[in-house]
């Protein structure tokens, strides 16, 4: 239990997927202007990144892992290198359904979160969380609290953010900078802020 | 006909670049941008991902319905992908550690996908080919500049090549360790903005507000 609470902590805070890794930046800076869109979409990164990692921890241990396959005989059987397009696959398509299960029994729920939902196959912090997952070979309680804490993370960091432009927006400042320049150095140093809490273990 | 294709290669490096302008494909690649070997890799496998991918795309522009298009693009984009990462596996294991997962990020990365969907469902696999090389060394420039930044000042040396002898190693160069972490490449890509902007005047964005003096119009 406390070591899956510290993995909590440090996907939330110390390895932010958007702050640490740069992960969803497209939607991170283009999707920031105001607080309300912000929530939203951090919630449906949060709802995506829950059942996606799991799903692909599932696809990996049963069906790609070297032996995976031994359930259906093939005990050699080496599917790895088919990683990458079965993941993102996987999230295209729960993410598909994820889309017409709302619309047809959370018609309120559709309307909020519905806008959003395409564009988050295409948020490298689903396809970079399922990644991480591989990489540092979670179990399946694990990738479930990998999951649903880095999506947090993420939205927290957006609504942060978003809270930031929602300001910043009367602030003069330089031309060159305008817009886009400032986003960046406004995120940069919310990284360093995020950045204070690594060494915090649980 | 060889003048517009020029344009089409030279046009994303400055004029509509796709990190500065068009911000695209931020996501993946800022992380790697410490060591320049390290952005030189990821900027050659995104020049080919991006190329190959259009070009595909491109030759099959008519036979894909309307109503699946981004699936099937997703899949000829996660094809070439999977192929750079096997050879990279193959040829260049230790970068291909350090890159870890961001390879295959860059199926996710909004250039080639954004680059896919607004050039090559529209034009011939040639000229979609030397758009896509074209965003792909944009993208590239813009990788290279942060990590010749961080990696000449946040570790004193170039391609791993030693040239500002830093103080532990008996040199004078005190390192900038900021520079070494994430955030700095937030600010770099900032002023990169910046610089380029002020270049070019007509990419600054539009005021929201404007500040007034009272009595002054």
């Amino acid at each position: 239990m406390e070591a899956l609470l510290s993995l909590a902590v440090k996907a939330i805070f110390v390895e932010n997927l958007a702050l640490a890794f740069f992960l969803g930046m497209c939607t991170f800076l283009a999707v920031s202007k105001k607080i309300s869109t912000a929530i939203g979409l951090g919630i449906s990164v949060m709802i995506v990144q829950t059942i996606t990692v799991p799903a692909n921890n599932i696809i990996l241990n049963y069906l790609l892992k070297p032996g995976a396959l031994s359930w259906a005989g093939f005990t050699d059987v080496d599917l790895t290198f088919l990683g990458l397009i079965s993941y993102i696959g996987v999230i295209a398509a729960l993410v598909q359904i994820l889309e017409m299960t709302l619309d047809k029994y959370f018609p309120p729920l559709y309307n909020a979160l519905g806008v959003f939902l395409p564009l988050i196959t295409v948020n490298c912090a689903i396809l970079g969380g399922s990644l991480f997952m591989v990489e540092r070979d979670y179990n399946f309680v694990e990738s479930v609290t990998y999951g649903a804490s880095s999506g947090f993370g993420w939205a927290l960091a957006i609504a942060a953010m978003a809270g930031v432009r929602e300001k910043l927006k009367y602030s003069d400042i330089p031309d060159g900078l305008q817009g886009l320049g400032i986003t960046f150095i406004s995120a940069g140093l919310m990284a360093l802020a995020f950045m204070s809490f690594s060494g915090v273990n649980l | 006909m060889a003048q517009t294709r020029r344009k089409l290669l030279i046009d994303p490096m400055v004029d509509n670049n796709p990190i500065t302008l068009q911000v695209l494909g931020i996501c993946s690649a800022l992380a790697v941008t410490s060591s320049l070997k390290v952005s030189f890799v990821m900027a050659i496998a995104v020049v080919v991902v991006t190329g190959f991918s259009s070009m595909f795309i491109s030759m099959l522009r008519n036979q894909i319905p309307g109503s699946i298009r981004i699936i099937v693009q997703m899949v000829i984009i996660a094809s070439m992908v999977i192929m750079v990462d096997q050879v990279l596996k193959a040829y260049a294991f230790e970068i291909s550690k350090t890159l870890s997962v961001f390879v295959g990020l860059i199926i996710t990365n909004c250039i080639v996908m954004g680059r896919a969907e607004a050039f090559a469902m529209k034009n011939p696999p040639v000229a979609s080919f030397i758009d896509g090389v074209g965003n792909g060394l944009g993208y590239g420039l813009i990788l290279m500049l942060v990590a010749f930044v961080r990696e000449l000042f946040g570790s004193g040396s170039l391609f791993g090549v030693t040239v500002l002898e830093t103080v532990n190693n008996g040199g004078w160069y005190v390192p900038n360790g900021m520079l070494l972490l994430p955030p700095s490449a937030f600010f770099i890509i900032g002023l990169i903005i910046w610089f380029f902007r002020s270049w070019k005047p007509d990419q600054v964005e539009e005021r929201e507000y404007k500040i007034q003096t009272i009595g002054a119009h």
